[in-house]
């Protein structure tokens, strides 16, 4: 199939998060500003003066506040965005888990970005990773044309009656969020068939007949109640059968939308690169897959075989993707832009390696911690991350598992 | 309704529905027993509005009638009456 004619528009990740938004017939938008997301909210209240869009816009006093009014919104079956970042997100805690809890598809765009202390405004992934168990799908972005793509297939999966789960896109702070690139933009009309409108589980009322999942008075039921002991776990368990169901959900809805758009980013879940053969590898999320891409150039133009596994979809995590994509490497990086203090290693680390355990030919598997606070990542640098790889796979073991880049030991 | 045994009979996610007496018959709680004295009361349906349990209704001419089976005898009506025709009394009495 021919894919959809599209203009070509100049903008940073934010911008094209905002432009997005305002294609997927979004009803309500409640957010407050905090760097490096401010650009999104602040685009969209633009369209929202000049009358581009029919959407409601509540200016928070906290994103606490701005999450519970998206989560409200949603459960009266309206469709609801909010973006945040860093202590915003971090603030949101509380509400992440009774937004997945509640089985309301809001779709947040999170501006990447370290948290305090000390006060540091730039971009690292701490944030989004300290909220991975939150119950939220989460999707990470290379550049602000993915940034773009990924906004509107949020919302497609998030929505689908068989996840009905919040979906949080991430794009790295500043590296994306203030980074103007040529992104493709397809017709309104377009994106908004593709979104399509919001479907609802059948529940029965106390009528006693079928009725949709949502707030509605004619047919009066209370969400989010007390749910004890005998109950809880149940509910617990269907969150994780709706994050199985997301895998294939994804997958799905990106190859409809590769198909009309013509861009795709590997299965939707991993986006492979120079992997089929490879000795050596790296697993990376977000906008450092750029750099390495480079770096994997000149070293395959130099005949090392060197590839690159970037997790798309962190949440779910595509467990059996990752075993099948590295079990015949020799060598793996897993590269963190976040620490758990007290683990071994990044989250990434631990979750890549959790996959490989499975394996009969469990590769030899690193960590490097790197870019923290915004620190910049050098193609230098992911030289000699390859280069460490070689010297594992020449001397058959490894000497240090963790490792800190560009840190001033 | 019938009592979701395992997760698959269960709702997505935790809902309650408008149920009548979901926690039994209320009322045997109930110490003091509002009377209403018809020959004082102005209709002006005040308790009506109060009564946080919904346990009383509006006849067709406005006058109010206690459901006894789930008025846990909390009192607000009489103290809200502005012409004091509900009265509590014992329930003993």
């Amino acid at each position: 199939m021919k894919s959809v004619e599209q203009k070509v528009l100049a903008l940073n990740g934010d911008e094209a998060v905002a432009y997005a938004v305002k294609q997927c017939d979004v009803d309500v938008v409640a957010a407050y500003p905090i760097t490096p997301q401010t650009i999104i909210v602040e685009r969209f209240s633009e369209y929202v003066a000049n009358g581009e869009v029919e959407t409601a816009f509540v200016c928070t006093e906290s994103e606490h506040s701005a999450l519970t009014a998206c989560l409200a919104a949603s459960l009266t079956g309206a469709r609801a965005f909010t973006a945040s970042a860093s202590a915003g997100l971090a603030l949101m805690h509380e509400m992440l888990f009774v937004t997945s809890g509640c089985r309301a598809p809001v779709v947040m765009a999170i501006a990447n970005r370290a948290l305090s202390a000390p006060i540091n405004i730039h971009g690292d992934q701490s944030d989004t990773m300290a909220q991975r168990d939150s119950g939220w799908i989460q999707i990470y972005a290379e550049n602000a044309q993915e940034v773009y793509d990924s906004v509107i297939q949020a919302f497609r999966i998030a929505e689908h009656p068989e996840v009905l789960l919040p979906a949080m896109v991430c794009l790295d702070g500043f590296q994306l969020s203030h980074s103007v690139e040529n992104v493709n933009v397809l017709p309104d009309d377009v994106v908004k068939k593709f979104v399509g409108v919001r479907q609802f589980p059948k529940v029965l009322t106390h009528e006693g007949k079928l009725a949709p999942l949502r707030l509605d008075p004619h047919n009066p039921m209370t969400l989010g109640p007390l749910a004890f002991p005998n109950y809880y776990f149940e509910f617990k368990r269907q969150q994780e059968e709706a994050m199985k169901k997301a895998l294939e959900v994804i997958r799905q809805v990106h190859n409809e939308y590769a198909e009309i758009s013509g861009r795709s980013y590997g299965d939707g879940l991993l986006d492979p690169y120079h992997l089929e053969d490879a000795e050596i590898a790296t697993v990376c999320l977000g906008s450092t897959a750029g750099t390495v891409k480079a770096v994997v150039d000149e070293l395959r133009s130099e005949g090392v075989k060197a590839g690159l596994l970037r997790i798309r979809a962190f949440r779910p995590l595509p467990v059996e993707g990752i075993r099948k994509a590295l079990e015949n490497v020799k060598a793996v990086a897993v590269m963190d832009r976040s620490m758990s203090f007290g683990g071994h290693g990044g989250a990434v680390f631990h979750e890549v390696r959790h996959a490989l355990y499975d394996s009969d030919k469990r590769p030899f598997i690193v960590n490097y911690i790197y870019g923290l606070g915004g620190r910049d990542t050098s193609p230098m640098q992911v030289r000699a991350i390859y280069k460490d790889l070689q010297e594992i796979v020449q001397k058959g073991h490894v000497e240090t598992p963790i490792k800190y880049v560009g840190l001033r030991e | 309704m019938k009592i979701p045994k395992t997760l698959k009979e269960m709702p997505l996610t935790p809902l309650s529905l408008p149920t009548i007496g979901s926690m039994g018959k209320t009322g045997t709680w109930r110490t003091f027993r509002p009377i209403i004295d018809y020959s004082k009361c102005t209709k002006c349906t005040l308790c009506w509005i109060y009564c946080p349990d919904a346990a009383i209704t509006r006849r067709d001419d406005d006058s109010p009638e206690i459901d006894y089976e789930y008025c846990k005898g909390c009192g607000i009506c009489a103290n809200e009456c502005p012409v004091k025709a509900i009265a509590m009394k014992r329930e003993e009495e």
